[in-house]
């Protein structure tokens, strides 16, 4: 039995073959122990600051809220090493790994910011490293395909089932069944079967620790919203966990696709039902027999069918609220971040964005402090964003991007 | 309540008496469509199977390798659900009402349908044991009950015992497996690219353990591999992917697949006598 609650409430638990059951309770002692362990925190707190790059920054947007009374906060984990929050828990895995003595490390990625996050640690840390990834994504995100081949990865391109993240997900537990000896499966949020949900939490709750407390000291308080998108949940956890104890409203942002009445989304929180799918009893987007559909977005990372048991339950008890935002809003956030504040944002983060100018411009003359875990850089999709905008139209003859044309919803 | 099935029992009992093992056949339900599929359930059991073990398609099995995998795409691309699948059975036990079956699901298809109706439809319908794939001991009474709802209504419950488990494990698998226990040949995923392990500690232990019979499964694809299972100590031997590669290569032609099974099964059944 495990050491650990493996359920948040009714969500959650291992469900898992029986022949993982070793190893995924090896990997939780390890983790169990490792918390209690000077040199494993020494160690992992090093690399944190010193090859990671932590703290990561909290910016002040300057004009992207003008002529209102909204603050926005960055939590810049766009700067993390790596170019996303992936980072902060692939260190703490792989330290896990070496402890149990595992020789290889195998991972899935969507957008391709986990498999680059795995790729640059493994390289480090002298792993050998496989990377599963949905063919759909792998074209959608070929900047990472390269990044992860040039720091020594291999990059499995996935062709079962609908070709993205929850068939690199399956080929990944398929993968793990039979090496689990050597190897040990990263798993890149925080969904899958206990320990990962918890392990992942737990390796990226940094992220609001050091944002409420960057926070405090600039703004002596609090901020009205903390608002982080939600793909596996492991960005937004690492925001929220540090307010969970208090009353900040927190807002976990989904990708509603094309509309959520659309059928077009991956939007799991908002139109789920429950079931158990990647070793969790949580949300997922299926049909009436448990069949798991195919979800959609225009991010790769948000695009999943399914989410971290933890999420369920936070929304099951009402602590945060799970929202939508569309690919046409998330798009204009990415452009209007680019443009107002030069930072061009993940277009997963882009969906955070989204929320919080959604929420400044519903009340413009409201003072707000609201607080947005810009999770990714999104060099990896400027060249999908431009091939978008250009067979939308939406770049003018001289170049310009028609950004009041992008999300005619508004 | 309704009273547990007894034809596993009384199967293993037989083939005791006659001193064989038994082998078992598994294929996909609907696969490649629901008439094809009822057709290839008779064929089976008129080639001599002792028992069924069906999966249910589902989309993303991820314990399968790509031949069960394939089989499951074409079930649910050919308008497969889990109603007609339980047709499919309902057909079969209508003209074969000895014969033990056995359903291999995955969890998610158990719980969205609802638990209690499952196990009640199951039943119904003809089914005498479940195993659910993704569900290991340690989950099979803390969230949702599925010992209680399959004993509610009279479904055993089959444990897969793989060679890594622990002592505690396999005790409680011995404990706890209805109808038989599925010992896993080796670690990974369904198919026949590698080549099956021996797993003869465990089969002793269970025996030991006076478990239900074990059956060895994953790798099993000819006659030579069912001897060795049971020289292993099994009591008889599944074999999945070797039979869903018969139905695949022969898609376009549905006499030749049936006869190409019958003759497979046939000599897989011959290599379970006199051992
Ligand atoms: C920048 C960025 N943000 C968010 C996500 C979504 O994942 P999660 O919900 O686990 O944070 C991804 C996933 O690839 C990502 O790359």
């Amino acid at each position: 039995m495990s050491i650990l609650n493996p359920f948040f409430g009714r969500f959650g638990g291992m469900y898992v073959p029986e022949v993982l059951i070793p190893a995924l309770e090896e990997l939780e002692q390890t983790f169990v122990q490792a918390q209690q362990n000077e040199n494993f925190k020494r160690e992992l707190n090093e690399l944190l600051i010193n090859y990671a790059g932590r703290p990561t920054k909290l910016t002040l947007c300057r004009n992207l809220t003008r002529g209102t009374k909204t603050k926005i906060y960055l939590k810049r984990e766009d700067l993390l090493h790596g170019g996303a929050h992936k980072t902060n828990q692939v260190i703490g895995q792989a330290l896990l790994a070496r402890h149990m003595g595992k020789t290889r490390i195998i991972a899935e990625t969507g957008a391709g910011q986990h498999g680059v996050a795995t790729a640059l640690i493994c390289a480090l840390l002298g792993f050998k490293c496989r990377i599963y990834m949905g063919k759909k994504d792998a074209e959608r995100q070929r900047p990472n395909v390269f990044r992860m081949r040039l720091m020594g990865a291999e990059v499995c391109e996935v062709t079962s089932g609908s070709c993205s993240l929850k068939d690199a997900c399956n080929e990944a537990l398929r993968d793990y069944a039979a090496n689990f000896n050597t190897t040990h499966y990263m798993i890149g949020t925080a969904a899958g079967p206990h320990p990962f949900p918890t392990i992942v939490r737990e390796f990226q709750k940094v992220i609001g620790e050091e944002a409420r407390a960057q926070l405090q000291q600039i703004e002596g308080r609090d901020p009205d919203a903390a608002i982080a998108c939600v793909g596996g949940g492991s960005n937004a956890i690492g925001l929220f966990t540090a307010f969970l104890d208090s009353k900040v409203p927190l807002y976990g942002v989904e990708p509603a696709g094309l509309g959520l009445d659309s059928n077009k989304h991956g939007a799991t929180l908002e139109r789920g039902t429950e079931g158990i799918f990647f070793g969790a009893r949580s949300l997922n987007l299926q049909n009436e027999d448990g069949q798991i559909y195919e979800s959609y977005s225009i991010s790769a990372g948000l695009d999943f069918p399914s989410v971290g048991p933890q999420h369920a339950y936070l929304q099951d008890i009402g602590r945060v609220k799970y929202v939508g935002a569309t690919d046409n809003e998330a798009l204009e956030a990415f452009v209007l971040l680019s443009e107002r504040e030069g930072i061009i944002p993940a277009m997963e983060s882009s969906h955070a964005l989204a929320q919080a100018i959604k929420m400044m411009r519903e009340n413009p003359d409201k003072e707000q402090i609201l607080l947005v875990n810009l999770s990714g850089r999104g060099d990896k999709d400027i060249f999908n964003v431009d091939k978008i905008l250009h067979e939308r139209g939406l770049i003018a003859a001289d170049g310009s991007i028609l950004i009041d044309q992008i999300n005619p919803q508004r | 309540m309704t009273a547990k099935s007894l034809r596993f029992q009384n199967t293993f009992k037989a083939l005791r008496q006659k001193n064989e093992g038994a082998f078992v056949p598994f294929v996909t339900l609907c696969d490649p469509n629901l008439e094809t599929s009822v057709k290839i359930l008779h064929t089976l059991c008129a080639a001599g199977a002792d028992a069924l073990e069906l999966g249910l398609p589902f989309s993303d099995p991820c314990a399968d390798g790509t031949v069960i995998q394939a089989a499951d795409k074409r079930a649910l691309n050919s308008g497969a659900t889990t109603d007609r699948c339980f047709e499919a059975v309902s057909r079969l036990r209508a003209d074969y009402p000895d014969i033990p079956i056995s359903l291999l699901v995955y969890v998610n298809l158990v719980t969205v349908y609802g638990m209690e109706k499952f196990f009640e439809q199951a039943r119904v319908n003809g089914v005498d044991a479940v195993l659910m794939a993704d569900v290991p001991c340690c989950m099979l009474s803390c969230g949702e009950d599925f010992v209680a709802a399959a004993e509610a209504h009279g479904i055993e419950l089959v444990l897969i015992a793989p060679s890594n488990a622990s002592d505690k494990i396999v005790r409680e698998i011995a404990a706890r497996s209805q109808g038989y226990v599925y010992a896993l040949s080796r670690y990974g995923i369904t198919g026949t690219e590698n080549v099956f392990g021996r797993p003869v500690a465990m089969l002793k232990r269970l025996k030991e353990l006076n478990s239900a019979p074990a059956l060895l499964g994953f790798g099993i694809s000819t006659p030579e591999h069912v001897k060795i299972a049971l020289q292993c100590g099994a009591d008889g031997a599944i074999c999945g992917s070797a039979i869903v590669k018969i139905i695949e290569r022969n898609l376009n032609n549905e006499t030749a697949m049936l006869e190409e099974l019958t003759i497979f099964v046939r000599n897989m059944k011959a290599a379970t006598k006199g051992r």
